[in-house]
């Protein structure tokens, strides 16, 4: 049993480590009471699904993705020698996206740290409810 | 020309948004009319789509010339076009009734609240267009973002409140990624259209019933559905009143059209209703986010904290509708996605407006508010009329369709729900309307009570104002239109 544990863990590491990865960004947004560490959380959890895009693009024994004989009288391309693009491309724009969000959010945590002098979630509650 | 208006919907604002973050350092005051003649011509396209497609029927536009399923098509049929008009004419309405307060309040910012509010839109058109999945992931981000940014622009608590629906939201369009992720593994797809013809061969793969469950989780997260609604009361509360009137219609009701559209065409009915038995059980949590939302708002003491509470009770409403998987409670989930976006704009126009005249939108400060702004709350009670569903204004018929396919369906918990709500709503409102007539208006001196200072707005605000709330009307007035030739071809013929 421990043998078929570890060969599908082998298997499927891609999925594994995303899985890992997407909990721990998780953990660190629920948990974690300072805001800094819980927008880290935040790009860890994105962070774990650009690489589950990327990691699913592989192919065994594939190459890049570049034609460089393309064109009438060649050889038709053979997709299975090459890995997919299209997830990659795909991340770039979702990449841009995690740093825009990543750009907001440190933007509200500095005012928030400008307006109240801390970023502990626990104290911040304490501030609002005092007024 | 006519060709192009799927992309012009969403490239005019985009492009003005630019052109006003340019001026910035120019001529701030030449933002305003360059962003109100983007969204003229938006919701001009918008409104053109919707006059071809009930000519002619639905249609495409191909970006780039690319043909689907490799480039992105921006497909438009008789459901987008009818929640794009309505969504393009609420941006641009509310637009010309908030500038006075956002030019006062926001001072030599209001250039970037202008450039925010058109990306926002940008966004969100783009969002009800497109016929590609990851594209959509792209819109909605970039209405997030913006969002985001708009909300933070509101007073001192608005940053914390913020970026807790910065967490919240990337959690959810995270998740929305992922969902498809899984689709594109099995599909190799991300064309709506081509995954909907590939997926019924294989709908019985594990892989496609766990990205269905994802991608709706978070879009459950992004539409504030109990018990994921957490972001919402402080996020819209906090927000500055131009902002709220903006991103209170737009944001849920556009999420919940990406619900519909997700379900009735990525996934076909079979799956979405007949798959794993999820249907009842979100039935019962658009039950229990009705009760909740009802209940809450009224404990609550403050008008747009109370609305907030309302517009959760609003998602239950149409979730419960779509997910119940008949053709009249569709039709009413459908006709409340474009009715809810009309009440919830007129609503928070009033309450803003009352914040911006009064400087407070407690329920004390709404003393004597009927002999100090008649006309804005005469507005106030149509949209309390419409949200109550009092014929003939357009909230009754979209519940009266809602309270039919659930009696037909014989879910007593639904209707229960929607006609304990309605109740609620009654005695919502209708304190208000009492608070506002017939309390005594307290000033704080001794029991003397000092003359009441008219306080109503100005007319540039007034008129936008008063023709939402006659679109109230119009759109009720309507309904047995709207409802045969765009929402009746709209809904699949598989729904009984």
């Amino acid at each position: 049993m421990w043998d078929d544990f570890v060969r599908l863990a082998v298997a499927k590491a891609n999925y594994w480590i995303y899985i890992v990865l997407m909990c721990i960004g998780l953990w660190g947004m629920i948990v974690k009471g300072n805001l800094v560490k819980k927008i880290i959380g935040m790009n860890i959890l994105q962070t774990a699904i650009i690489l589950f895009y990327v990691s699913i693009a592989s192919k065994a024994g594939a190459t890049l993705p570049i034609i460089t004989h393309h064109g009438p009288g060649t050889d038709s391309i053979q997709a299975v020698g090459h890995i997919n693009p299209l997830p990659h491309v795909l991340m770039l724009t979702a990449i841009v996206v995690a740093v825009a969000t990543l750009g907001v959010a440190l933007a509200l945590a500095m005012r928030i740290h400008r307006d109240y002098g801390t970023l502990e979630e626990d104290e911040l509650l304490a501030m609002m409810r005092e007024k | 020309m006519s060709v192009h208006y799927p992309a012009l919907v969403v490239v005019m604002p985009v492009v003005a948004a630019l052109i006003i973050a340019i001026l910035a350092w120019v001529h701030p005051s030449r933002a305003l009319p360059v962003a109100v003649a983007a969204l003229a011509a938006a919701a001009g396209a918008a409104a053109m789509m919707l006059v071809r497609v009930l000519a002619h029927g639905p249609f495409a536009y191909h970006l780039g010339g690319w043909p689907p399923p490799v480039g992105i098509a921006y497909e438009i049929d008789h459901l987008n076009a009818l929640v794009l008009a309505v969504m393009a004419a609420v941006a641009l309405i509310n637009l010309l009734a908030v500038w006075p307060q956002a030019e006062q309040r926001f001072a030599e910012r209001t250039v970037f609240f202008y450039a925010l509010y058109l990306l926002f839109c940008a966004g969100t058109f783009g969002i009800l267009v497109t016929g590609d999945a990851f594209n959509l992931f792209v819109l909605l981000e970039i209405t997030s973002i913006s969002g985001y940014a708009l909300i933070g622009l509101g007073r001192r608590d608005a940053a914390l409140a913020s970026l807790n629906y910065v967490f919240m939201g990337t959690i959810g369009a995270s998740l929305y990624l992922l969902g498809i992720g899984y689709l594109y593994l099995v599909t190799g797809s991300l064309n709506m259209a081509d995954m909907a013809a590939i997926l019924p061969r294989i709908q019985d793969s594990r892989v496609v019933t766990a990205a269905f469950i994802i991608c709706m989780t978070g879009l459950f997260m992004k539409m504030a559905l109990f018990p994921l609604h957490g972001w919402l009361p402080n996020a819209y509360s906090q927000a500055a009143g131009p902002v709220c009137s903006l991103i209170a219609p737009l944001t849920t009701k556009t999420m919940i059209y990406v619900m519909v559209r997700i379900g009735l065409y990525v996934f076909s009915p079979q799956f979405t209703f007949g798959r794993l038995d999820l249907a009842r059980a979100m039935v019962w949590l658009a039950v229990m986010a009705i009760v909740f939302g009802s209940l809450t708002a009224l404990a609550q003491t403050n008008l747009r904290r109370m609305l907030c509470y309302v517009v959760v009770a609003e998602v239950g409403y149409m979730v419960g509708g779509f997910w119940l998987g008949t053709r009249t409670a569709m039709t009413g989930a459908i006709l409340h996605i474009v009715n809810d976006a009309a009440m919830t704009l007129c609503v928070f126009l009033v309450v803003g407006t009352i914040g911006h005249q009064l400087k407070s939108d407690t329920f004390d400060t709404l003393r004597g508010a009927f002999r100090r702004m008649p006309w804005t709350m005469a507005v106030m009670v149509v949209a309390g009329l419409s949200l109550i569903g009092v014929p003939p204004t357009c909230g009754f018929f979209s519940k009266w369709y809602l309270l039919g396919g659930a009696l037909a369906a014989g879910h007593w918990g639904l209707a229960g729900a929607l006609v304990f709500s309605s109740l609620v709503n009654t005695l919502l409102f209708f304190r208000i309307f009492e608070i506002a007539y017939f309390e005594p208006v307290n000033t704080g001196n001794y029991g003397h009570a000092a003359p009441l200072r008219y306080a109503e707005a100005p007319p540039a605000m007034l008129a936008p104002m008063i023709a939402a709330a006659m679109g109230l009307i119009v759109l009720g007035l309507l309904t047995g239109e709207i409802v045969t030739r765009l929402i009746a071809p709209a809904i699949p013929a598989a729904i009984p």
